[in-house]
This record gives structure tokens, C-alpha cells and sequence, in this order.
């Protein structure tokens, strides 16, 4: 047949059709259609042991999703949520498989219509390798991230759509869906409306203060180290960044031991000398000013020494050219220094409120989020995060915790955007 | 006043703030170490300068058939240098996919990263731990080993990718015309080539099980397969003033190499995250 008459056959009964039709129905049929016989066999086998092999899982998975078992005792509800998303994973993969499958069979019959030769067994293999290599190399990745990182991050916001606590938990009982019973319990419900509220205003202020603050020192300590008068630069940096080079929990707990007012040196040693007594890990007042203290010591040397870096990239001529105009030393700083540090370090300190907002182990570790305070089921110094650690693994409050989480979620995505946008401007800008 | 006079002021007022920046972070550091060498366990009695400093704690450690300090530093070594390892490998593959590759979900990929290297392991510990539970990895360095490797390829894959992005182009092509394969130019140029990034990876996870407790804590339920952070962590849990000087001497023995380490390489590592971080 040449191209003319194949371009003649018009409808559904161009070869391209028809592969992609029997494609469509029985996956493989099209490649064989097409006489591409060992990729046909392959695609057909491939498909069938899918289905013999994940249909079952597949098929109480969906089921347990939807119902989350009918059966107290017997079923267990939150194994069949995990196999539920599994499935749903794994259907995906089918999925592609499958799409695949079609747009092949179909892109092969076009080269057939145009003409083209069928290629060589040698040369299809080949072509296979040199397309599917991408997909090769980041298959092991993207298993381990879809199952450690992704799947685990559904079922919690599964969870939050369920009745799991401590009180009714599998295998004992059955969880129902509940729709946004606790989203709605979490703004209703006196005890978690008040906790949420202060939790969550607490979290927001630890973020903005305690991060801002760590970056103004960073950035304070990075243009005096820059000063050219200032001697001894290296050892200054060197001193400047070793809170960053001790581990944070060795740290933390050192920290811990100081403020504690038994026997912590603040209170016994510092203190003690102007006769003064705080209450450091007793009144929450002074334990989030604590913490944000701790935090501003552990978190500077990492802008200072990004700063740093950045400053040295800064043009020298543009100094010059601001002294022969006569700017004064602020100006400099604010026209030049300042939005070329800040356009350079964007994201990354972007990320530094957003590790801030989750920084369960300066909490955790400090005070176990400590003072508790009457009316509410959380500590005094708690973040969202540590919070949702305690819900989780001393009192069991899965619903409520998952709930939290994705709110949480919600917020570190408002942060991920923010970088997002930062990181595409700074490409196109291209300066770098 | 004349501007060199004013400008002797300013230096030493200058140096007058890093004096007292160097006092607020050697401070802790310092009172720790004198902690460790203070004889007795009990912190009610200990002094900034003990009468008679002594390395007790630092033997009970080593000696104590009722420390596990040996087996901790075991097992955050071995945990350590396989996370280290397969970290690189893992997160170079990808890297290379998508800097080099064009395929079907890159760009949403690439979103799919910037947004997961957000969200904190512990956010999702009921699901792995109910995973490890069903394959069998609970109280196992394996299982932890696997979440650390997991859950490392956001923020890696991201850091390598922008880095192999910034090695020209025209060097693959080079080798391509002269018939080197897509694994040859992967090992042979690529992974040369970005030495310093896959070390600030290494680096970095390398790190992590010394400085992690609370993914151990949650995975890890035996004290012989505790790692360091964890097992530290445990001395001063239960009986916080009892236990401290204890837990000072053996954090100072993991400070210290982490620390030299740390000062040693930071130069890559900021000039790494300035490459890879922010280019997209």
C-alpha cells in the first residue's frame, strides 16, 4: 500500500485506529497488528502477569478503601487502608503501563502508514534502551520516595478523615469514614479549639521571631566579619560557625541543663550574681524565650556563613561606582549589599522558616514542649509538630493528629511555593 | 573628632561584639566539657571548675559492662557510612534523569521534590512504622537505614540535579558523538565532574544517624541496636540530673569528630547548597 492510498482510507479504518483500538481492548494486540511480534508477545505477557499477580490485592484494596472492612476483629481497618493505597499506587503503575501500550501501538502504525520500514529487532531494542533509560534510572528512587516518603503521607491524610483513637481503634473496632468531623472539631470543641489556637498562634510567632531573628544576626555578623579594617578573619569564621558544626541535640540537651533552675548554671552561676531567679522551664512565658534564644544561638552560623559566601560574589565596581556618586555607607548596604544577599539566598532562607516551623527536636528535646497549662491538651512551648507527636504517640489520637498534620501540610506548601517562585525568578534572571 | 580616631572606635567596638559572641557560643560548649570531667554523677555538686577533674566518666564509658557506648558508636557507623553511600547512588541517578532527560513527568516531578523536601519524616511515622512492621524491620538498622534512604531524595535529588545542571552540556554531547553510551558518560563525566556536591551529600548522610534521635527513637526499641543519639539521649531522660556528666563526656566524643569534620568541609557544603540549592 503506498502513502497515497493509506492517507485515502479515512474513519476508524486507518491502520492507526485499528492498532490503537486493539491496543485498547487486549493490551499488546496492536504491536502484533503492527507485526512488531516480540514486543506485542512481551507487552501481553507483561499484562497478564500483572493482573494474575496484583488483581486480588488490588481488588480488596479498592474494597477495604471504600469500606474499611465489615467485620470487627476480622478486619483490620487500618492494614486495609495501607493496602488500599498500595493498590492505588500500583494501579498507577498498571495505568502507565498500559497508556503506554496505546500510544505505542499507535505511533508505530503511523510510522507503518508514512511508510517507514519496520525496524530491525536489533535497532527496536535499542531504541527501547534509549527511551526507557530516564525511566531506568530513577525507577529505584521513585519506589523508595513512593513508599516512604508519598504513601505515608496519604494514609495520614486518610487517617484524618477517620474515627481512630485510642478508644476505638482496630482490631477491636472498625474506623469509619467521618468526613471533616475532626477538621470541624477542631475550630467547635472547646478543649481542641483553645488548643489549636494557641498552638498553632505560638507556632506562627516561633517561626517568624525566632528565624528572623537567627538571619538578622547571620547577616550582621557576616558584613562586620567582611569589614576590610577586621583582622584575624579565619579564625572569627571559624568560631562563628561552630554551633552549626556541633550536633543540635548534643546541643539542645546542653541547653536543656543549663536553663534547668535546679542546677542549671544560668539561674546557679549568672544569675544568682544579681540576685535574680527565673522560672525558665516552669512558666511558658520564659520557656518560649528560652527556646528562642537557644534557637537564634543554633541557627546563625548557617546564614553567616551563606552570607558570607555570597558577599565575596559581590561586584566590587558597583562599591565604586557608589563612592565616586558620594553614597554613604548605608546607602551602599541598602542599594547594593542587601538585595544581593537576599536575591542570591532566597530559597534557602525560605527553607529556614519552613525547617523552623518543623523543628520538633529543639522543642522536643528541650522541654518535651513543657509547662503544662489547664485547658488545653498540649504543653506550653508545643509547635503544630510536637504537638501532633504527642497526639500520636502518647495519647493516640490518630484522627486528630493527621488532621493537624495536614493543615500543617498546607502551610509548608504555602512555603514550598514561595521558594518555588523565588527559585524560577532566579533562574530566568540568569545573573549567576 | 577625626575620621581615623572614629574609625578606631568603630573596630573596636567591632571587636568588642565578637568577644562577646564568642563568650555566648563557647560558653555551653565549655561548661559541658568542664561537666564531664566533674567526679560523681550527681549535678547538685557539680562545680564550673571541679577541685579534682577527672576522666571517670570517660572510662566508664569505654569499660562499664553495663555501657553500650561501643555498640551505639557501631551501630551509627554502620548506619552512617551505607546511608552515605547509598544516598550518592540513588539521588545521582535521579539527578542525571532529570537534568539531562527529557521524559514524561519531569517538570511534575520536579514540583513533586521541592514540595515533599518539606514535609518532616514524622509526619508520616504512624504509616512507616505500621510498613516496617508488616516487612518484618521494626528495632532493625536496616528499616532505619531504608527511611533515611528514602527519605533523603527530595532535598538531594534537587541539590545534585542543580549541580549537574550547571556542568556544560557540551561535554556529554562531545562524548556522545565519540560513542560513549548513557551510563559511560554518567560514570565517566558526569560523576567526575560533580565530586563536590555527591561529597556534600555524602557528607550529609553521613551525619544524619549521629545527629538524629528521634526517627531512632521511634524505629528502634532494643538498646543493643540503639544509635548514638538515641542511646545519649536515654542516659538523661529518665534521671535528667543524675546522668548528666555522664552524657556530657560521651556527647563530647561525638562533637568532636563531627565537628572537625564539619569545619573542615563547610566551605563545599555552602558552596554546594549556593550552586545546587537555588538553580532550578
Amino acid at each position: 500500500m503506498t502513502k497515497e492510498e493509506s492517507q485515502n482510507i479515512k474513519g476508524w479504518k486507518r491502520p492507526r485506529n485499528i492498532a490503537t483500538l486493539l491496543s485498547v481492548i487486549v493490551p499488546g494486540a496492536g504491536q502484533l497488528y503492527n507485526k512488531r511480534f516480540l514486543k506485542g508477545a512481551l507487552i501481553l505477557i507483561v499484562a497478564i502477569s500483572f493482573l494474575i499477580t496484583t488483581w486480588n490485592y488490588i481488588d480488596i484494596g479498592l474494597w477495604g478503601l471504600f469500606t474499611l472492612g465489615t467485620i470487627p476483629r476480622e478486619h483490620h481497618s487500618v492494614q486495609l487502608l495501607i493496602q488500599g493505597l498500595i493498590s492505588l499506587i500500583v494501579l498507577a503503575f498498571g495505568i502507565a503501563i498500559y497508556i503506554y501500550n496505546i500510544r505505542d501501538a499507535r505511533a508505530d502504525a503511523i510510522d507503518g502508514e508514512n511508510g517507514q520500514r519496520k525496524p530491525s529487532l536489533l535497532h527496536g531494542i535499542s531504541d527501547f534502551y534509549n527511551q526507557g533509560f530516564p525511566y531506568f534510572m530513577i525507577l529505584p528512587g521513585l519506589l523508595m520516595l513512593l513508599f516512604i516518603v508519598v504513601l505515608p503521607l496519604l494514609f495520614m491524610l486518610g487517617l484524618a478523615f477517620t474515627d481512630y483513637n485510642q478508644y476505638n481503634a482496630p482490631p477491636r473496632n472498625l474506623l469509619n469514614w467521618v468526613g471533616f468531623d475532626n477538621f470541624k472539631a477542631l475550630v467547635n470543641v472547646g478543649i481542641w479549639k483553645n488548643t489549636f489556637m494557641s498552638v498553632f498562634t505560638w507556632t506562627i510567632v516561633w517561626t517568624v521571631v525566632a528565624t528572623t531573628l537567627q538571619i538578622v544576626l547571620g547577616l550582621f555578623l557576616a558584613l562586620l566579619v567582611n569589614d576590610k579594617r577586621v583582622k584575624f578573619k579565619r579564625t572569627i569564621r571559624t568560631v562563628l560557625i561552630l554551633p552549626w558544626a556541633v550536633p543540635a541535640f548534643v546541643s539542645i540537651l546542653i541547653f536543656s541543663a543549663l536553663f534547668n533552675p535546679t542546677f542549671g548554671a544560668i539561674n546557679r552561676d549568672i544569675l544568682s550574681q544579681f540576685e535574680i531567679m527565673i522560672p525558665w522551664l516552669s512558666d511558658p512565658f520564659w520557656a518560649k524565650v528560652a527556646l528562642i534564644m537557644i534557637q537564634t544561638w543554633l541557627g546563625f552560623p548557617f546564614v553567616f556563613a551563606l552570607f558570607t559566601g555570597v558577599l565575596q560574589s559581590v561586584p566590587q565596581d558597583m562599591y565604586e561606582a557608589a563612592d565616586v556618586d558620594g553614597g554613604t555607607r548605608w546607602q551602599k548596604l541598602r542599594h547594593i549589599t542587601l538585595p544581593h544577599l537576599l536575591f542570591a539566598t532566597a530559597p534557602l532562607l525560605i527553607m529556614q522558616y519552613a525547617g523552623n516551623f518543623n523543628n520538633f527536636n529543639i522543642i522536643y528535646l528541650f522541654n518535651e514542649g513543657n509547662p503544662a497549662v489547664r485547658g488545653q491538651n498540649a504543653g506550653g512551648t508545643d509547635i503544630l509538630i510536637s504537638w501532633v507527636y504527642k497526639l500520636t504517640f502518647e495519647t493516640n489520637n490518630y484522627n486528630m493528629a493527621a488532621a493537624i498534620t495536614i493543615i500543617m501540610g498546607l502551610i509548608v506548601s504555602i512555603f514550598a511555593f514561595f521558594q518555588f517562585r523565588k527559585t524560577a525568578a532566579f533562574k530566568e534572571e540568569g545573573r549567576y | 573628632m577625626n575620621r581615623k580616631t572614629k574609625s578606631k572606635i568603630e573596630l573596636t567596638f567591632i571587636y568588642l561584639f565578637f568577644i562577646i559572641m564568642f563568650i555566648i557560643i563557647g560558653y555551653p560548649l565549655f561548661w559541658a566539657v568542664m561537666m564531664s570531667i566533674n567526679p560523681g554523677t550527681n549535678m547538685l555538686v557539680t562545680d564550673l571548675f571541679p577541685k579534682n577533674p577527672t576522666l571517670e566518666h570517660y572510662k566508664w564509658l569505654f569499660t562499664s559492662p553495663r555501657s553500650d557506648y561501643l555498640v551505639w558508636y557501631k551501630n551509627s557507623l554502620f548506619v552512617a557510612v551505607l546511608n552515605s553511600f547509598g544516598s550518592v547512588l540513588i539521588t545521582s541517578l535521579i539527578a542525571y534523569a532529570f537534568s539531562r532527560y527529557q521524559f514524561f513527568g519531569r517538570k511534575y516531578g520536579l514540583y513533586m521534590f521541592l514540595l515533599l523536601q518539606m514535609f518532616p519524616a514524622l509526619m508520616g511515622m504512624v504509616a512507616l512504622y505500621i510498613l516496617l512492621n508488616t516487612i518484618g524491620l521494626t528495632d532493625s538498622l536496616w528499616g532505619l537505614l531504608l527511611i533515611y534512604l528514602g527519605g533523603q531524595i527530595p532535598f538531594n535529588a534537587w541539590l545534585v540535579k542543580g549541580y549537574f545542571d550547571t556542568i556544560p552540556k557540551e561535554l556529554d554531547e562531545a562524548a556522545k558523538i565519540d560513542g560513549a553510551g548513557h551510563m559511560k558518560i554518567f560514570i565517566s563525566i558526569m560523576l567526575p565532574l560533580a565530586k563536590p556536591i555527591l561529597a556534600v551529600v555524602a557528607l550529609f548522610n553521613f551525619m544524619a544517624p549521629f545527629m538524629d534521635f528521634l526517627l531512632p527513637r521511634i524505629v528502634l526499641s532494643s538498646p543493643e541496636n540503639f544509635t548514638l543519639a538515641l542511646g545519649l539521649f536515654n542516659f538523661i531522660n529518665d534521671q535528667f540530673s543524675t546522668n548528666f556528666t555522664r552524657f556530657a563526656a560521651g556527647s563530647i566524643l561525638i562533637a568532636i569528630p563531627i565537628a572537625l569534620v564539619f569545619l573542615l568541609l563547610q566551605r563545599f557544603l555552602i558552596s554546594g547548597l549556593t550552586a545546587g540549592g537555588t538553580k532550578g
